[in-house]
C-alpha cells in the first residue's frame, strides 16, 4: 500500500510540478491545482498509513486513526479549492486585459522584444 | 486567560466583516470604521507591548484547549513589537488611501482588514499549522488588494505572484507534514522540546522538512534566488497596498527568526542552527543584488521596490549573524526599515500624481507642485533608507555592524556598506532628476488651475508624515527601542523559558 500511495503522490506532483511551469495560464492553473492534490494526499498519509484503524472517539480498543492530518487536510483542502477557484478567475481576467493566455503577457504571433 | 492577546485578530476580522456588508453608497463611513478599527488595533498593540514588557510569556488557548492539544496564541515582547508595528504601518497607509485611492476598486477597506488580521495572527500564533492558515488568510487578501484599480501591469504581476504564492503554500504544506511525520507535532513550544529527542533515522527527513519551510519564507521574505517576483509586484501595486506590503517580507523574516531559533535554534541537538550559514551567505548576495537594482531601476517605484531587497538582505544577514545583539539589532533596523519603506512608497505615489505623464520614471518631466513638501520628505526618507546620520537608518545599520564578530565583520562590513552607498547614489541621482532637473513651472500651474493636480490634500499628508516622521522620532527614542528590541532578542534566545510557559501546565498534569 505504501509503494502505490507514494508513487500515487509522486506522479500527481511531478504532473503538477511540469504543467505549472508551462507557458499558458491554463496549464499553470491545472498544474498548481495537480500538486495540491498531491500535497494533501501527502498530508494524509504523515499519520501513517493503517487500514481498519478507529476513530479517536469513545473508547475501542485496537489502533486508532491519527486524527491530526484528517484536520490539516480538510482545511488545506478548503484553502486550496477557493485559491483554484481565485487563481482561474484571474487567468480569465488575465486573458480578457492583456488580450493573451500567456503568463508573461505575449501574444503569440508577436515576437517577445516587441512586448517588453 | 488575557482576552487581550486574541484582539489584534478579532478586531480586524470583525471590522472586515462588518465592511464587506456594506459595500455601495457614501465613502465616508467605510473610511471611518477601517480608520477606527486600525487605532484601535494600535491601542491593542501598545497595551500588549506594555503586557509584555515585563518579561513573562503568556499564551491565549483558543476554545481552552490547553497546547499541545489545542491551538494557542503566544504573546512575547517581539511578536507584541511586530503587531504594533503592523498597526502603525497600516495607519499611514489607511490614512493615505482614503484620500481616493480606496474608490479606485471595490472592497478596499474589507480587504485591508483582512489582510491585517491574517498579518498580526502569523504574528502571535504558536502553532506551525496556524501560521500555515494564517499566512493563506493575508496572502489571498494581498491577491486582492495587488490588483485593487485593475489595469494591465497589476494583472499581469498579480498572476505571477499568485501563481508563485501557490506553490509555495504546496511547498509549505510538505514541509509541514514532514515535520508533523517526524517530530510528532506542531505546536512551536512542543516541536521545540522534543526537536533535540529526535532519533537518528527521522533526523534526515526532519531537516528536509525543516529546509522545506525555510524556502516558503524565503520566498515570501524575498531573498535572492527567490526575490524576483517582488520589484513587480510592489511597483505595480496601489501606493498604500505598496506601502502595507513592506510588512509581509518582514512576515517572512519573522517566521525564519521564529522557527530558527526556537524549534532548530542552538538547543535543538543534531538539528541546531541548520539555517544560519545559508542564511547568512544569500543575505549577503541578496545585499549586493539589491544595490546592483537600486542603481539600475528607472522608475521610484522600482527602485523603492529594490531598496526593501536591501533591507531584507540587512536583516537576513542579522539572522544569519546568530547572535543575541545582532537580533536586537535586525528588530530595530526592521521597525525602521518597514515604516520608512512604507512611507516612501507613498511619498513616490504623491510626486508621481504631481507630474503628469512623467509619473514615477526617474526622466525629465514637470515639475512638483508642493516642491517644499514632497522634497524636504524625499530628502529625508532617502538619508533615513541610506542610513546616514542623524535618521533611524545609521542607528540600525550601525547596531548591526556592531554587533558582527570579526569573522563577520570582513564579509559584512564591505557588502552592508557598499549597498548603502549604491542607495545613496541611486536616490541623490533620482531626487535630482525629479525635484531639479524639470522642465517649466508655468505650464505645470496653467494645467493646475484647470484643476487638473490638486495639492496631495491632507489626509495624504498626514499618512506621509506617520510613516517618514516615526524615522526622527525613531532616533529620538532610540535608547528606550534598542532597549525593547535587546529584551525581545534575550526573551527570543531564552528556549526554555518559552517552552515552560505554554508546556508548564501539561508537564506537572503528565508528572503527577
Amino acid at each position: 500500500m505504501e509503494a502505490l500511495f507514494s508513487m500515487t503522490t509522486g506522479v500527481l506532483a511531478a504532473c503538477g510540478l511540469f504543467l505549472a511551469l508551462r507557458g499558458r495560464t491554463f496549464p499553470v492553473v491545472v498544474g498548481l491545482t495537480l500538486l495540491s492534490y498531491a500535497v494533501n494526499l501527502f498530508l494524509f498519509s504523515m499519520g501513517g498509513l493503517d487500514t481498519g484503524g478507529a476513530v479517536v472517539l469513545g473508547d475501542k480498543g485496537g489502533p486508532h486513526a491519527d486524527p491530526l492530518p484528517q484536520a490539516l487536510v480538510l482545511t488545506a483542502i478548503v484553502i486550496g479549492f477557493a485559491m483554484t477557484a481565485f487563481s482561474v478567475i484571474l487567468a480569465m481576467r488575465a486573458r480578457g486585459d492583456l488580450g493573451s493566455d500567456h503568463v508573461n503577457g505575449n501574444r503569440v504571433d508577436e515576437p517577445r522584444e516587441e512586448r517588453s | 486567560m488575557n482576552h487581550l492577546i486574541v484582539l489584534p485578530i478579532l478586531i480586524p476580522l470583525f471590522a472586515g466583516l462588518g465592511l464587506l456588508l456594506k459595500r455601495e453608497g457614501p465613502a465616508l463611513p467605510r473610511r471611518l470604521i477601517a480608520l477606527a478599527a486600525t487605532v484601535a488595533l494600535l491601542v491593542c498593540g501598545v497595551l500588549l507591548m506594555r503586557e509584555s514588557a515585563g518579561g513573562t510569556i503568556q499564551y491565549y488557548a483558543l476554545g481552552d484547549w490547553q497546547p499541545p492539544f489545542g491551538i494557542i496564541l503566544v504573546l512575547d515582547r517581539l511578536s507584541a513589537l511586530m503587531v504594533t508595528l503592523t498597526a502603525l504601518l497600516a495607519l499611514g497607509s489607511l490614512c493615505y488611501a482614503s484620500a481616493g485611492t480606496d474608490e479606485e476598486g471595490s472592497n478596499f477597506h474589507g480587504l485591508f482588514q483582512l489582510q491585517l488580521m491574517g498579518i498580526n495572527g502569523a504574528f502571535l500564533t504558536g502553532d506551525l499549522f496556524n501560521l500555515f492558515v494564517f499566512f493563506e488568510v493575508l496572502l489571498i487578501a494581498s491577491y486582492s488588494l495587488l490588483m485593487h484599480g485593475g489595469g494591465k501591469a497589476r494583472i499581469h504581476s498579480g498572476f505571477h505572484y499568485v501563481a508563485l504564492n501557490l506553490a509555495g503554500s504546496a511547498l509549505f504544506l510538505i514541509g509541514l507534514g514532514v515535520l508533523y511525520g517526524t517530530i510528532g507535532t506542531l505546536n512551536m513550544a512542543d516541536m521545540a522540546a522534543r526537536a533535540p529527542g529526535l532519533d537518528s533515522g527521522r533526523l534526515v527527513l526532519a531537516e528536509a522538512g525543516a529546509m522545506l519551510l525555510l524556502v516558503v519564507f524565503g520566498l515570501k521574505s524575498a531573498i535572492l534566488p527567490l526575490y524576483f517576483w517582488l520589484p513587480r509586484a510592489y511597483a505595480a501595486a496601489p501606493a498604500p497596498v505598496a506601502a502595507l506590503f513592506a510588512i509581509l517580507t518582514k512576515v517572512g523574516i519573522y517566521a525564519i527568526l521564529r522557527v530558527f531559533t526556537l524549534i532548530f535554534g542552538p538547543q535543538a541537538g543534531s538539528l541546531a542552527n541548520l539555517a544560519q550559514p545559508w542564511v547568512w551567505w544569500l543575505a549577503l548576495a541578496t545585499l549586493a543584488l539589491g544595490g546592483v537594482g537600486v542603481l539600475s531601476s528607472r522608475d521610484l517605484r522600482t527602485q523603492v521596490a529594490y531598496l526593501i531587497i536591501i533591507s531584507v538582505g540587512t536583516l537576513l544577514a542579522g539572522i544569519g549573524m546568530n547572535s543575541i545583539d545582532a537580533h536586537g539589532a535586525l528588530l530595530y533596523y526592521m521597525v525602521h526599515t518597514t515604516l520608512i519603506t512604507g512611507g516612501l512608497f507613498l511619498l513616490v505615489d504623491s510626486i508621481a500624481r504631481q507630474r503628469g505623464k512623467a509619473g514615477a520614471r526617474i526622466v525629465r518631466g514637470r515639475s512638483v507642485q508642493q516642491v517644499a513638501l514632497l522634497g524636504t520628505l524625499f530628502f529625508i526618507a532617502a538619508l533615513t533608507v541610506a542610513g546616514v546620520p542623524p535618521f533611524s537608518g545609521a542607528v540600525g545599520k550601525a547596531l548591526l555592524l556592531q554587533a558582527a564578530t570579526p569573522g563577520q565583520q570582513v564579509w559584512l562590513w564591505p557588502i552592508l556598506l557598499s549597498s548603502s552607498l549604491a542607495a545613496i547614489v541611486a536616490l541623490s541621482r533620482s531626487g535630482s532628476t525629479v525635484f531639479w532637473r524639470a522642465s517649466g513651472n508655468e505650464r505645470s500651474e496653467a494645467r493646475d488651475n484647470n484643476g487638473d493636480t490638486p495639492g496631495i490634500g491632507a489626509l495624504r499628508t498626514l499618512g506621509l508624515l506617520l510613516l517618514i516622521g516615526a524615522s526622527p522620532l525613531l532616533v529620538a527614542f532610540a535608547g528606550p527601542l534598542s532597549a525593547y528590541t535587546e529584551a525581545a532578542a534575550d526573551q527570543l534566545a531564552d528556549h526554555e523559558a518559552y517552552i515552560q510557559a505554554i508546556l508548564e501546565r501539561h508537564r506537572t498534569e503528565g508528572d503527577s
